[in-house]
């Protein structure tokens, strides 16, 4: 390896801290859930994952925790993607391709609204506290 | 393509000893064989202070903490939680122990025994991989040394550390900046040296090597820093050849570092210079005392000599020298990075920051903790320790090693610093606390220490070799049951002495323990001496075990369980203990069921 300068320190480190941070779990509120059980990794919840993770990079995102769980036991609509982000309804997506996790992160992590067109379920406490 | 998990391993001594070293290699393995190589990342770290539930594991992003985990677990966390995304709830940290497995705590920050601490020393230690340096420079490392050659003077550095109140962490807690300050204008030489002391010898004491392992890189930069700071070119650290993964990790670290121009010649391409050597210790305690030290790196004998004149004007081949112990250089980056103001905001009036202490003896959560001074010793071991195992008294915590003291149950509330713990009797020290209980006999735990410091003692001065020696020997008495009224007063006398004549710190030292029992504990040793009795049940000559006739009921427990075949007795017909031939070990008391064996 070669020896460094200042400007090089500074930039060997500024590319290894964004992944570094990963590890971290102090500061970040927001979860995106993968469902992995079987069903959903044969729906393409795998591809699902890695588009997450991609995206969530592309947007240089460092509140997120993407976290994956076994099946959430609506097999017939995998992959579900369980959202949860501050001040906005806990969310689950179903049939979530790799292109439709690309459009969430864009829309509901960025831009801080549902897709709509791929909402499962407001899962019903909300509806519950509302009532 | 970044990873999507990582499972961070205890790589520490203590758990590398419990085999953590097996269970990364298992994890790569199993990783391996599910083809998620590129997906996740395995990564062996320092230790995670939580060493009583070791070897520890985490994964991340979930942050599961998953604890006394074996080689044969790597399977099963493999399958079930990265593949399955499935914590394996066996291994979960279960603090009350229940069978049900209810209060299972997932998450580091919601375990009690990480609650109370604060970590500036330990940042990196379980965090980082030691062994790559790019990790450690992700984390803001070398931007201190950075920010101190292109932007600060020396005396911009000096003013900081004044500013943050740093004082040394090897147990006399001398200002920082001024052992600084005094070397950077020592004007008798143009060669100046910077030496760590890493030789970290009191019994039960474990800060230093756990700083060194988990983050090597964090000492190299702050040696290069006072380098800069006093004006030296040359490093050395004085680290005991017992510690060989710390030695290990510090030489990956200097050839890391030097590579990348991070040590070496013009650093970072500026025009200052800085190298490191690393040199072994033999183990012998005196060699923590600095003047020792530098003798023994000069390749003399390891004696201390008077002071003054002190190492910072005549130390190493009588050059200037700044000679500090590795918390204390752990502490440097961070105080660079977030300023003096930061650091003295945490931590009492005269001590500030925080303190490392290997937490051991009779407590449920031994390891490795970093808390704020003025921290009281109840929060430590209540809180954070979690009381004392099996229900059991608190009698007394003892500090410092073996120069320091005993710190009894109604100063528990006492905040932790520098003068609290001088005006008890006892001294911070480097760090270790050991807890103790009813069990324990003050008078033992003194000659214990003492044994130490005599097997220690360089020999060079009179009262330290011969006052130990005494010292010894009338504790020995005592304990065997040949002790005398006026044994009391000749042990303070010799005490006295010591502490005013001997060389060394070493020999000032030796009888705090003696000091401190006899101050707090003097009715254990008058009971050892006018009853002759050892109500704790620890020296062996002062005890008798008897089995009552008439609560025995002759079930051959005891019996079997003797291993000099010293009890007799027909089945359901009491028994008897034949007292010339106990060896005094203890095992029938325990084993008998009916309270029919009484120790006194």
């Amino acid at each position: 390896m070669a020896r460094l300068t200042l400007e090089e320190l500074r930039k060997l480190r500024e590319n290894k801290k964004a992944e570094i941070q990963k590890r971290e779990t102090d500061n970040k509120d927001i979860d995106v859930i993968v469902g992995m059980g079987t069903c959903g990794i044969a729906a393409g919840a795998k591809e699902a994952l890695d588009a997450f993770i991609a995206e969530i990079d592309n947007h240089n995102l460092k509140n997120v925790r993407i976290k994956q769980t076994g099946c959430m036991g609506f097999c017939t609509y995998e992959p579900t993607v369980e959202v949860k982000v501050p001040d906005m309804p806990d969310t689950i997506y179903n049939k979530v391709s790799a292109d439709v996790a690309k459009h969430i992160v864009e829309k509901h992590l960025v831009q801080k609204q549902l897709v709509s067109e791929y909402v499962f379920d407001r899962p019903s406490v909300d509806i519950l506290k509302n009532k | 393509m970044a990873y999507r998990s990582y499972i961070l391993v205890c790589g520490g001594t203590g758990c590398e000893s419990s085999h953590a070293d097996k269970i990364y290699q298992n994890l790569k393995n199993e990783i391996e064989a599910n083809q998620l190589f590129a997906q996740v990342q395995v990564i062996k770290t320092g230790c995670f202070g939580f060493c009583e539930q070791g070897p520890i594991v985490k994964i991340l992003p979930e942050n599961t903490f998953y604890v006394q985990v074996k080689p044969e677990d790597a399977k099963e966390l493999v399958e079930e939680h990265i593949v399955k995304g499935r914590p394996v709830q066996r291994l979960i940290y279960n603090p009350n122990e229940d069978k049900n497995r209810s209060s299972l705590v997932t998450e580091e920050k919601d375990i009690q025994f990480y609650q109370k601490q604060f970590r500036v020393v330990l940042r990196n230690c379980g965090m980082i991989d030691p062994e790559v340096i790019e990790e450690y420079i992700a984390r803001d490392g070398y931007a201190a040394l950075e920010k101190v050659i292109f932007d600060m003077k020396p005396d911009d550095v000096i003013e900081e550390l004044k500013k943050s109140g740093l004082r040394g962490r090897g147990g006399a807690g001398f200002p920082t900046w001024m052992k600084w300050n005094f070397t950077k204008n020592a004007t008798n030489s143009e060669t100046k040296y910077v030496v760590c002391n890493a030789d970290e010898g009191d019994p039960g004491a474990y800060m230093d090597r756990s700083t060194l392992e988990g983050d090597p890189h964090s000492i190299l930069e702050a040696m290069t820093i006072a380098g800069f700071t006093v004006g030296a070119q040359k490093g050395f650290i004085y680290i005991r050849a017992e510690y060989p993964l710390a030695i290990n990790r510090l030489k990956i670290a200097i050839k890391q570092a030097k590579e990348m121009g991070l040590l070496g010649e013009n650093i970072l391409g500026s025009d200052f210079s800085f190298d490191i050597e690393i040199r072994l210790g033999a183990g012998a305690f005196v060699c923590g005392e600095e003047t020792a030290l530098l003798a023994s790196i000069e390749g003399k004998r390891g004696m201390p000599i008077p002071r003054p004149p002190f190492p910072a004007t005549h130390g190493l081949w009588k050059k200037p020298t700044v000679i500090n112990n590795v918390e204390t250089y752990a502490n440097i980056p961070m105080v660079i990075l977030k300023g003096g103001d930061w650091f003295s905001s945490i931590g009492t009036e005269s001590s500030k920051g925080t303190k490392v202490f290997a937490l051991t003896g009779k407590i449920k959560n031994s390891g490795l903790i970093e808390v704020p001074m003025g921290i009281t010793l109840r929060e430590i071991i209540y809180d954070i320790g979690g009381g004392i195992p099996g229900g059991r008294k608190f009698k007394a915590a003892q500090s410092g090693g073996p120069s320091g003291g005993v710190i009894t149950e109604e100063f528990l509330d006492t905040p932790i610093d520098y003068e609290n713990l001088a005006k008890l009797g006892s001294i911070m020290g480097s760090g270790g606390l050991i807890v103790m209980d009813e069990d324990d006999c003050m008078l033992d735990i003194a000659k214990f220490y003492l044994d130490f410091t005599v097997d220690e003692s360089c020999g060079k001065c009179a009262p330290c070799r011969i006052g130990g020696k005494q010292l010894y020997g009338i504790l020995d008495g005592i304990s065997k049951g040949n002790g005398e009224i006026e044994d009391i007063q000749k042990l303070k006398d010799i005490s006295l002495a010591m502490q005013r004549a001997s060389l060394c710190g070493l020999g000032q030292t030796a009888p705090n323990p003696v000091a401190s029992t006899l101050r707090y504990f003097e009715n254990e040793y008058m009971e050892h001496i006018v009853d002759k009795k050892c109500s704790a049940g620890v020296c062996k000559d002062l005890l008798q075990f008897v089995i009552h006739k008439d609560k025995c009921v002759g079930c051959t427990v005891c019996a079997r369980k003797c291993p000099v075949n010293a009890i007799s007795g027909e089945r359901k017909q009491p028994h008897e203990i034949d007292q010339s031939a106990c060896i005094k070990c203890g095992a029938c008391y325990e084993a008998c069921k009916f309270q029919a064996i009484t120790r006194g």
